[in-house]
């Protein structure tokens, strides 16, 4: 019993030194990145003094926040179209039934498992065959198709859990469709389109290939501009912005944590008062 | 009076089944339209371009050829996707292995610990998988830290050639889709019953024994999706061996992109397009025949 415990242990230290090997293998490029930031040199390649320059640069330099702008607008105007197209979507397939019902249900899931540069490539052509010319409104188009798989799938999944009978009652009650999908179908399954959003915002904000294939020669968007910086070998502002951006996700994170550990400690509490 | 109960039923019923037709047709309207247009028709315009020829100045002529089918079994070509193959492989099979370990993990610990972990796992490549691609630059090149810590350590005497090298190459692939192939993995391990595991045990299986004929076909469907969702993007994916490959290591994405920038072949890159999905929805049939499920690669 005692060796069996003993063996549980060792077992648990070499998992836990494991998982911390690999997120130092995680996150190593992550602190070069940080650290570069902050770096003097240019080259960027060896460490040469600390400078805060480039983030001053960043402030100052206002053609990177209108990349930033683009980024964002794009970001959110795929994802506002994504969540309804896939959102209704998922509710209306659920129990429609027509002619190519299948391969509609089967199209959907193309995005996800074609490599995106032959989605790119593919949504180029059309706009290309019947003359669109490129603009925000054809990066925007494609990538909606692209994130709308994601908000489909996670609102289906959500759907599969809910129990039909509610809808059922509150037809019953007298409660119209729309009234019954915005005030009993779209709460219950809030969770699965507010995950679905989520993924399909952040996918679009780091998104390159789909979005460079259908941007036309005024429009840049960040990843896009990220990438021509780093071909041309000049990072440091892009450092910058991206340790910003890191500090942020990492400070929502902390919010958040705080915010649990609290909740923890105030049911905790309720929990010994009851008990008293 | 039952009877007529009966019948109000049945007609408020029928009633309401004209009404369900109608919302069904709305709610549907956005998505139908939406694939069709956006998603089947592309894949159409696709193989129509795949059998076109090739105009003077990257123009295309609207001559019907199986030319640049033909073109893809030049050897040059076929270099380029035996290399894919390879490299997609190697990454596939290194994510994997790094990645179960790390998914089981995930899922023995408290929920609210795993919900940090998944955070911190992809967090990353929410910032920018880009910008820390080209971090790899800077660690893995002659004079770069991973050189300048090993040659301080006394572990190498001469720095080693590790940027543009394949090794390079499936390190930042790894790096990017680790993340992605995790979380299947983490959610089928997290569904898997301990008490399956107790049994085993309890019936003198060792824990090796248990490990492979009891959690790892049970587990395998998060495998598959993990699979899936490494290869597909990795062999598409040219922005790292753009920038961590040398000018050996190209990929089927990469050649495809020059056909749409410096080559300007459309109809070439079109044909590699098709191939390229075409062997892809074959991996995703035997995915499903195997009792994969689609919407396990979205979560």
């Amino acid at each position: 019993m005692e060796k069996k415990r003993g063996k549980k242990k060792a077992a648990s230290v070499i998992a836990k030194i494991y998982v911390i090997l690999l997120f130092i293998f995680i996150y190593a490029p992550v602190v070069v990145m940080i650290v570069f930031s902050f770096n003097d040199s240019r080259a960027n390649v060896v460490w040469s003094g600390f400078t805060l320059k480039y983030y001053k640069k960043l402030f100052v330099d206002s053609g990177i926040w209108e990349v930033f702008g683009t980024t964002l607008l794009i970001a959110v105007i795929s994802t506002l179209i994504g969540v309804f197209v896939g959102t209704t979507g998922a509710v209306g397939l659920r129990s429609a039934k027509f002619k190519g019902k299948k391969l509609i249900m089967n199209t959907i899931y193309f995005p996800i498992v074609i490599p995106e540069i032959v989605l790119a490539v593919a949504t180029l052509l059309v706009f290309n065959l019947s003359n669109v010319s490129l603009s925000i409104g054809t990066i925007i188009i494609g990538n909606t198709t692209l994130v709308l798989p994601y908000v489909y799938i996670t609102v289906k999944a959500r759907l599969a859990g809910m129990d039909p009978s509610i809808e059922e009652a509150s037809l019953d009650l007298g409660a119209d469709r729309l009234y019954t999908f915005l005030h009993v179908t779209l709460p219950a399954i809030m969770p699965g389109v507010m995950s679905g959003a989520f993924m399909a915002f952040s996918l679009v904000l780091d998104e390159l290939i789909v979005t460079s294939f259908l941007a036309n020669a005024e429009t840049t968007t960040l990843p896009m501009k990220v990438y021509s910086m780093i071909k041309k070998g000049i990072s440091p502002e892009i450092n910058a912005l991206t340790t910003l951006i890191f500090a942020f996700c990492m400070v929502c994170l902390l919010i958040y944590l705080i915010k649990w550990a609290f909740d923890v400690h105030k049911v905790k509490k309720a929990r010994a008062n009851a008990m008293l | 009076m039952k009877n007529n109960t009966a019948d109000s039923v049945k007609k408020h019923k029928e009633k309401r089944s004209a009404k369900a037709k109608i919302s069904s047709v709305v709610m549907c309207a956005p998505i139908t339209i939406w694939s069709v247009l956006f998603i089947l028709l592309p894949v159409a315009m696709l193989l129509f371009m795949s059998f076109m020829t090739k105009g003077p100045l990257g123009r295309v002529l609207y001559q019907f050829t199986f030319d640049n089918y033909a073109e893809i079994l030049k050897p040059v070509y076929l270099v380029v996707v035996k290399q894919s193959f390879i490299i997609a492989f190697w990454t596939t099979l290194l994510t994997i292995l790094l990645g179960y370990p790390l998914a089981a993990f995930i899922a023995r610990v408290k929920k609210k610990t795993s919900g940090v972990l998944t955070v911190l796992l992809m967090l990353p490549l929410w910032v920018s998988g880009l910008v820390i691609l080209y971090s790899f630059v800077v660690i893995l090149n002659s004079s770069g830290t991973l050189n300048s810590f090993l040659l301080a350590l006394g572990i190498i005497k001469e720095p080693l050639e590790l940027l543009y090298t394949n090794f390079a190459v499936i390190l930042g692939m790894v790096y990017m889709f680790l993340p992605f192939a995790v979380l299947p993995m983490y959610s089928s391990i997290e569904k898997l019953d301990p008490g399956l595991m107790e049994a085993s045990k309890d019936l003198g299986a060792g824990p090796v024994k248990t490990f492979f004929k009891v959690t790892l076909p049970l587990t395998s469907p998060g495998i598959f999706a993990a699979v899936i969702l490494t290869f597909i993007p990795c062999i598409g994916y040219y922005m790292v061996t753009d920038m961590l490959g040398g000018g050996t290591s190209m990929m089927v994405g990469n050649l495809i992109y020059r056909q749409y920038t410096i080559a300007r072949n459309w109809p070439f890159g079109a044909a590699l397009s098709i191939i390229l999905a075409m062997i892809i929805l074959l991996m995703v049939f035997i995915y499903t025949r195997f009792g994969g499920d689609l919407d396990d690669l979205g979560a």
